[in-house]
């Protein structure tokens, strides 16, 4: 007999893998960006059942509210008449197939010796307690602060390179103001 | 019996919410009326107060158009995404003490997660409507909210920095144990923030580029026509109520106020969201609107640099205090 975690966990699980998969086959970008964010609440419920609350909120902020609305914003300029056209990265077929199984074999493989990691500090209970968003507060900045902060370097280096992309040569955009 | 109770709950709060938002649409034609030196609707019963009812009427009876050439399970979707993102935000906000239908940890960081997700209609909307006009405001909504959404996480980080919760509850009954009785005196750069971006988010002038009627006819909603358009009217108004009342619960000290009135526990977060109502109307009466890209730089090189160094003062004051 199943419980009703276990129900929520199968619906979850099946719904992530189904909208997944029908994200990547639909012809509409569009289409697939909306059962992409559908995706993600079901994403955040994921969490929620895990009693991580900060973290379902912050996934529907961060990837739902900004994320995927920017990857919107990119399909939008792109001129959805005009269907992409992309070589094969790989020409034959059964080749194909072959790498598919091979790359699927090994990774069930590697899912059969997948260990649980022995309970740590934080029980559930204790999560419950203290409530999520002030455990991961406390744990970021004592024991995980230098990951953190490398983090946000390596973001800022990724903001840095876009400005870098985006802002054009000042003598280039004066002779383009000239003519 | 306790599922009863919630769903009780959850249809009062909902119709007392609905009811408020046709009145704010007759409360904001009077309000904008007056302040050019007019009535406002007067034919509708006495003052013109059966007015939101009429609208109602006319509305839900009109013929529902579907332009051709609109992408159909999009077009359909993206009204009641708008809609389903604002009211679902009601279930975390707390209209009086105890009287809040989902008391959860993360009230206001859910109130955000909706609003962020409320944005999706808009834009969708542009998009399927097959429009150039609709499909403009839809852009402009996009980016606009993207960069609001920031500066307005960003001023609340204030507010919650200094009450130590996201409950919204505990940050009112913080609020309370505070020196001056509100955060909208010690966060007073956070609570222009808020104030500018709660503007910019719900779409209102003088940010209101994705439905600017001069340029394009009525933006993202432009092929939306009876029922359809009222559900967009419906989630505008009700995410004016749900900002208004974030305002007043995280910066004016909720329901607490100088003294307190008898058998109405929330008068005073009443009186404090009406005024913030208000101000959306005076606010629009008053001030011309933006061009797009002075908005772009007033929300990125103004409010989040000013919304960052209120965090950082926040943080100095509060180690100092402890």
């Amino acid at each position: 007999m199943i419980t009703l975690q276990q129900a929520i966990f199968a619906y979850l699980a099946i719904a992530i893998l189904g909208l997944s998969a029908a994200a990547v086959n639909l012809r509409n970008p569009v289409h697939s960006v909306l059962l992409v964010l559908l995706m993600f609440f079901h994403m955040a419920g994921m969490y929620l059942t895990l009693n991580a609350e900060f973290l379902a909120a912050v996934q529907i902020i961060v990837y739902a509210g900004a994320i995927l609305v920017l990857y919107l914003f990119v399909v939008f300029l792109v001129d959805l008449n005009l269907e992409l056209r992309i070589e094969r990265f790989v020409r034959n077929h059964a080749t194909g197939t072959v790498i598919t199984i091979g790359v699927l074999t090994v990774l069930t493989a590697a899912a059969i010796s997948f260990v649980p990691a022995p309970p740590g500090h934080w029980s559930i209970e204790m999560i419950r307690e203290i409530t999520h968003t002030r455990a991961i507060g406390a744990e970021i900045f004592s024991n995980y602060l230098l990951p953190f902060e490398i983090t946000g370097v390596i973001l800022l280096i990724a903001v840095v390179g876009a400005m870098v992309i985006a802002r054009k040569d000042k003598n280039e955009k004066r002779e383009v103001t000239r003519s | 019996m306790e599922f009863v109770t919630t769903l009780i709950i959850i249809l009062a709060v909902v119709a007392v919410v609905l009811l408020h938002v046709a009145y704010a649409t007759y409360f904001e034609r009077k309000v904008i009326g007056h302040m050019q030196v007019r009535m406002g609707p007067m034919r509708v019963g006495p003052h013109g107060l059966l007015q939101p009812i009429a609208d109602f009427v006319k509305l839900f009876f009109k013929e529902d158009v579907v332009p051709a050439g609109v992408d159909r399970p999009v077009f359909y979707a993206a009204p009641i995404i708008s809609l389903v993102a604002s009211l679902s935000s009601l279930a975390a906000v707390p209209f009086a003490r105890g009287l809040v239908i989902a008391d959860i940890n993360i009230g206001l960081l859910y109130i955000f997660a909706m609003s962020s997700v409320a944005s999706y209609g808009v834009v969708l909307a542009g998009w399927a409507s097959n429009s150039k006009y609709a499909f403009l405001g839809g852009l402009r909504s996009s980016a606009q909210v993207i960069s609001y959404e920031i500066a307005m996480g960003l001023s609340l980080v204030g507010v919650m920095m200094s009450a130590g919760s996201l409950n919204l509850t505990d940050i009112v009954e913080a609020q309370k144990a505070d020196f001056f009785g509100c955060y909208a005196i010690p966060q007073i750069l956070g609570f222009f923030v808020f104030v500018v971006a709660m503007l910019a988010e719900t779409n209102r002038t003088p940010f209101d580029l994705p439905e600017c009627e001069s340029e394009l006819v009525a933006g993202y909603f432009t092929e939306y026509s009876g029922f359809r358009f009222a559900l967009f009217m419906l989630a505008e108004y009700v995410g004016m109520v749900i900002m208004s009342t974030i305002a007043a619960l995280c910066f004016l000290g909720g329901w607490h106020g100088p003294f307190d009135v008898p058998y109405i526990p929330n008068f005073w977060l009443l009186i404090k969201i009406y005024f913030m109502i208000f101000f959306y109307f005076w606010i629009r009466a008053t001030l011309p609107r933006y061009r797009y890209d002075q908005l772009m730089r007033l929300g990125w090189k103004v409010l989040i640099p000013l919304a960052l160094a209120n965090i950082v003062v926040t943080g100095i004051v509060k180690t100092f205090i402890s």
